[in-house]
């Protein structure tokens, strides 16, 4: 052993586990994770079933156990990123159910996030950016909801003609290109396109609490009543809602597929909308974008030149973000009276579920409607291929989980399934669609509309 | 890489190219399972889904002259899964149908790679049950359970994986196709599922199984004994089994688990009890509430400090999550730990306890316990900071300690996680030299080659490379 005598600059002798040092390119990416954060996880498997790619696969390396060995094992340098590897790492829908399994606390969520876009600063320093699909459509269209309504409204007229099922019939679509055909597949029946909702609506009654509404970019343009149906059983139970028109995208998607800095940028746009009507909570019914929001605080932790300031409003904003549900099963909610005989099933969005740890919730809102029977799904907590893009960006898995979650629906046979995200929504109605059912997709909170207005929920 | 490309070819025109694995990269990931002290990449990793597949699998294996391992979830805490000397690795996890769910005759036929709670989820709307429930019941294989005779907390009154497997279907390391048992239970002849179960691997695959399914309970009491001090806890343990009680689970958690699991989980453990013992009691509904009181009143004849009673179903379940889950709570005491699981005779539990505490005094090792108290199944979790070599060598020292001492108490070095490698070492002084001639002889059998799971379970001096189970570092670091 040498002695730190013999060269004063030595560093004593270590007795454990020294953190890699990141030297070759592909330990670099993963640059923004405390290597802590691998140890955490002790091997033990205890996650392995509760992610659907290892459901599907049964190929460990597509487990949250497996993802974790690759990305410590590139991080450590023992192995090199190649393509096999990283296409386990994509194929990973940051489902996060991984989380709600491991009684060791890992923080998945916070390891592939930060490793992808790693991956996504690699690709573009090697001049090997995404695709054009990723450019212009995903990243391009969805965050803003005006130019995606009017890409939308030719689909729009189709379907108001009902020229959309000739057209389907005709074979025209199979001309677009493989992507953009996925996305008109996905589309759901679109709403009338509706006047966007006012920047307040009052509360009615006694007033009990003060809150903005996050539109979403995806919801507001293909969800907007739901929007709406929101608004009015906020109102209703005594809110006053503020609308802000300068609200944002909540980045998730960009974060997601990998590029950090738009996110920062969106984020604060949004603090911004919203930060000048001192309110008591910030409210969404998307599950996919809350989390989003909830997770400012670390984007504000895993960015690195942020002002204090900033930083500090991050953290703050994320603590204000409730979905729907939540916010009403605090609150209390007002039962609703309207009955809606019907008998349904609730699809656990895993960005509600395993992201946000809401499960009781909605389905405690939704026994108080008079003559709604909740049938349990099973496997209602497992993802439906939907994850945010993942239905554009990785298609066969995708339809693979959406066909495990229609058999799942079949064995219940209801005649509606609730999702409380719009990502679901859309892979469930074209999962049921491209099978032959008719049965809706409704949101938990255009049931509890309906009951308050005494009518059945809109097909 | 050792293996052929002519293998890789051979088992890829049996499962198809995209079921089997043999990249370095991807390999790296089957390398440990949940015992991470031992590593070695296979060649091949291979999916099969059917019986007949795993047969052209194995007679392959044998025309290369490669070993083979199975693998279910690979939640091994011995390093079952270890595929010492190389060769094919054959996943099971793609093999997970329910052939046939039986009410009537309460059984069911499945696959070796299905999810043990997936098979009670499946049956749990009839009101049955798959009873075996290992803490990680949510992960590992009825395949992996049958092969390491899994128990778990309601073992003491429902009998382990052995007690519920009727029938197997295996593939034999030589190709062979054989079928024991069926849903009638005991065949006449020799029981060879019986034999079978518990085997390790090292018999051959089990392809198929038929198991019990159990009736669920009509009514449960679920209660909380708080004592002092340990040695309290273990004598009540002892009065209630003493009197002729069955408890369905007696779990004993003591003073630093009830700090970790209290920080956890927020249940409302006073923090100045020596330990608590969680006690549950199942049957008719008349019955359970006698069952309860008399166990109530032996505890306050051994000097229980309180009693309480799970009021609610949701309190009742985060009781057991408590349990369940202690392991992961252990995070918050210390960076590092590491499980050990030993048996004693119940009525030895007091001596064992006052042995581990030396053993932590001796060592300045923190050691914190918490196990199935009704069957002597102890899980002495060791706590140290593994940045301190030190330290690991102090937490090794004194878990074979406590092991050896399992032993000298008429005991054993496990009581469910198997010996696998880890604790090959210790199989000479738990039997006679005769003993253990005699299980080579019976493995020879099934085994003749040893080409199937080689090295686990017997010492075989030298028989494949590794000589000696090296350890340089503390055994598993989750687990109960
Ligand atoms: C957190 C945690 C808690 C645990 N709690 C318990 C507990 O309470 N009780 C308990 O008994 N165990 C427990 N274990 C240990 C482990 O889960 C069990 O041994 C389980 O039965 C292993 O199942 P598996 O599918 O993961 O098998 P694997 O780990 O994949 O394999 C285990 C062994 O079985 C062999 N094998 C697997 N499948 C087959 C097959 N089809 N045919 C022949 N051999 C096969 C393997 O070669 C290996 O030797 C725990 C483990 C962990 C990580
Ligand atoms: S992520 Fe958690 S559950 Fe999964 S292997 Fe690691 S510690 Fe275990
Ligand atoms: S996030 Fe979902 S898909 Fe990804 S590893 Fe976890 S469970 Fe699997």
């Amino acid at each position: 052993m040498s002695t730190t005598t013999d060269n004063p600059s030595a560093q004593p002798e270590s007795t454990g586990p020294q953190n890699p040092v990141l030297e070759t390119a592909d330990q670099q990416v993963a640059a923004g994770i405390p290597f802590e954060r691998f140890l955490d996880c002790v091997h033990c498997g205890l996650c392995t079933s509760a992610c659907p790619t290892y459901l599907e696969t049964g190929d460990e390396n597509n487990s949250p156990r497996g993802r974790i060995y690759l990305m410590r094992a590139v991080t450590e340098g023992k192995i090199a990123l190649t393509e096999k590897v990283s296409g386990h790492l994509d194929l990973c829908l940051d489902c996060r159910s991984c989380e709600t399994a491991c009684p060791s606390g890992v923080q998945y969520g916070r390891l592939i996030e930060p490793f992808r876009i790693g991956m996504q600063q690699q690709a573009v320093k090697e001049g090997k950016p995404k695709g054009w699909f990723e450019k212009y459509i995903l990243f391009g269209m969805f965050p803003y909801p005006a130019r995606l309504k009017l890409a939308l409204w030719p689909m729009r007229v189709l379907q108001k003609t009902g020229l959309d099922r000739l057209v389907d019939k005709s074979g025209i679509t199979r001309l677009l290109p493989q992507k953009l055909r996925r996305m008109q597949n996905l589309l759901p029946k679109l709403p009338p396109s509706s006047p966007p909702l006012p920047t307040f609506l009052p509360a009615i009654g006694e007033k009990r609490a003060r809150v903005g509404l996050f539109t979403g970019c995806v919801s507001e343009a293909m969800f907007s009543p739901t929007n709406q149906a929101t608004a009015r059983v906020l109102q209703q139970n005594g809110c006053d809602v503020y609308i802000p028109r300068t609200q944002q995208c909540c980045g998730a998607i960009h974060y997601h597929g990998g590029e950090s800095k738009p996110a920062v940028e969106l984020a604060l746009a949004n603090i911004k909308a919203f930060e000048e009507q001192n309110l008591d909570a910030i409210i969404i019914n998307v599950a996919g974008c809350g989390a989003m929001l909830k997770d400012y605080h670390h984007l504000a932790e895993e960015t690195a030149d942020l002002s204090d300031a900033d930083r500090e409003k991050l953290v703050n904003f994320a603590h204000q973000v409730k979905d729907i549900s939540e916010f009403l099963h605090e609150l209390g909610l007002l039962p609703p009276t309207g009955e809606i005989p019907l008998r349904v099933t609730y699809h656990d969005a895993c960005h509600l579920v395993h992201a946000q740890q809401i499960r009781q919730q909605p389905r405690e809102l939704l026994a108080q409607i008079p003559g709604l029977k909740l049938v349990p799904l099973p496997e209602s907590d497992i993802c439906c291929g939907a994850a945010g893009s993942y239905n554009l960006t990785q298609p066969e898995m995708a339809d693979r989980l959406g066909e495990r979650k229609l058999q799942n629906i079949r064995k219940v046979n209801p005649q509606a399934v609730l999702a409380g995200n719009a990502g679901c929504s859309l892979q469930l109605q074209a999962t049921l669609k491209a099978a032959g059912y008719t049965i809706p997709v409704y949101h938990p909170v255009d049931l509890l509309d309906a009951s308050y207005r005494g009518v059945m929920p809109a097909k | 890489m050792t293996s052929s490309i002519p293998l890789i070819n051979a088992l890829s025109d049996i499962v198809g190219k995209d079921h089997l694995l043999y990249d370095a990269e991807e390999l790296l990931v089957y390398e440990c399972d949940g015992y991470i002290v031992e590593k070695k990449c296979p060649d091949v990793v291979v999916f099969p889904i059917s019986t007949a597949e795993i047969v052209e699998i194995v007679k392959t294996c044998n025309r290369f002259e490669v070993p083979f391992v199975p693998r279910g979830a690979g939640t091994s805490l011995a390093g079952g899964c270890l595929p010492v000397g190389g060769g094919v690795m054959i996943a099971l996890t793609r093999m997970r149908e329910i052939h046939e769910v039986n009410l009537r005759d309460g059984y069911a036929v499945v696959d070796p790679g299905l999810v043990n709670v997936h098979l009670t989820r499946e049956v749990s709307g009839d009101g049955f049950h798959y009873a075996p429930d290992p803490s990680s019941q949510g992960a590992c294989t009825i395949g992996g359970n049958v092969a390491t005779n899994s128990g778990g907390p309601h073992t003491l009154k429902y009998g382990v994986t052995v007690n519920h497997v009727t029938g197997i279907e295996v593939v034999l390391p030589d190709g062979t196709v054989a079928n024991w048992g069926g849903p009638a239970g005991m065949p006449p002849g020799f029981d060879l599922t019986g034999l079978f179960v518990g085997s390790e691997g090292t018999f051959g695959i089990c392809t198929k199984a038929t198991v019990r399914l159990t009736r669920n309970p009509a009514a449960y009491r679920t209660m909380l004994g708080i004592f002092d001090d340990i040695q309290t806890a273990t004598r009540a343990i002892s009065e209630i089994i003493g009197a002729g009680i069955v408890p369905a689970a007696l779990e004993l958690m003591d003073q630093g688990i009830i700090q970790a699991v209290e920080a956890a989980f927020k249940f409302g453990f006073p923090l100045d009890a020596g330990a608590v013992v969680l006690i549950e009691v199942d049957g008719l509904e008349v019955s359970v509430d006698d069952e309860a009181a008399r166990i109530k009143e032996l505890c306050h004849q051994v000097g229980v400090r309180e009693m309480r009673t799970a009021n609610s179903e949701a309190e009742r379940l985060l009781l057991w999550k408590c349990r369940k889950q202690a392991f992961g709570a252990i995070g918050r005491l210390s960076p590092s730990f590491c499980t050990q699981d030993g048996v004693v005779p119940r009525t030895r539990l007091p001596e064992i306890l006052q042995f581990i505490e030396k053993t932590s005094q001796k060592y300045d090792i923190r050691i914190v316990n918490v196990f199935h108290a009704g069957d002597g199944n102890i899980h002495p979790i060791l706590l140290f900071d593994e940045r301190d070599q030190a330290q690991i060598q102090r937490v090794i020292e004194a878990g074979d300690e406590i092991l050896n001492k399992c032993i000298e108490l008429g005991g054993s070095v496990t009581g469910e996680h198997g010996i696998g490698v880890e604790k090959i070492n210790f199989m000479p002084k738990l039997f006679s030299e005769n003993d253990l001639t005699v299980m080579q002889e019976i493995r020879e059998v099934f085994n003749p080659e040893g080409n199937c799971s080689p090295c686990k379970m017997l010492p075989t001096a030298g028989a494949c490379g590794m000589e000696q189970i090296e350890r340089s570092h503390p055994g598993r670091q989750a687990a109960l």
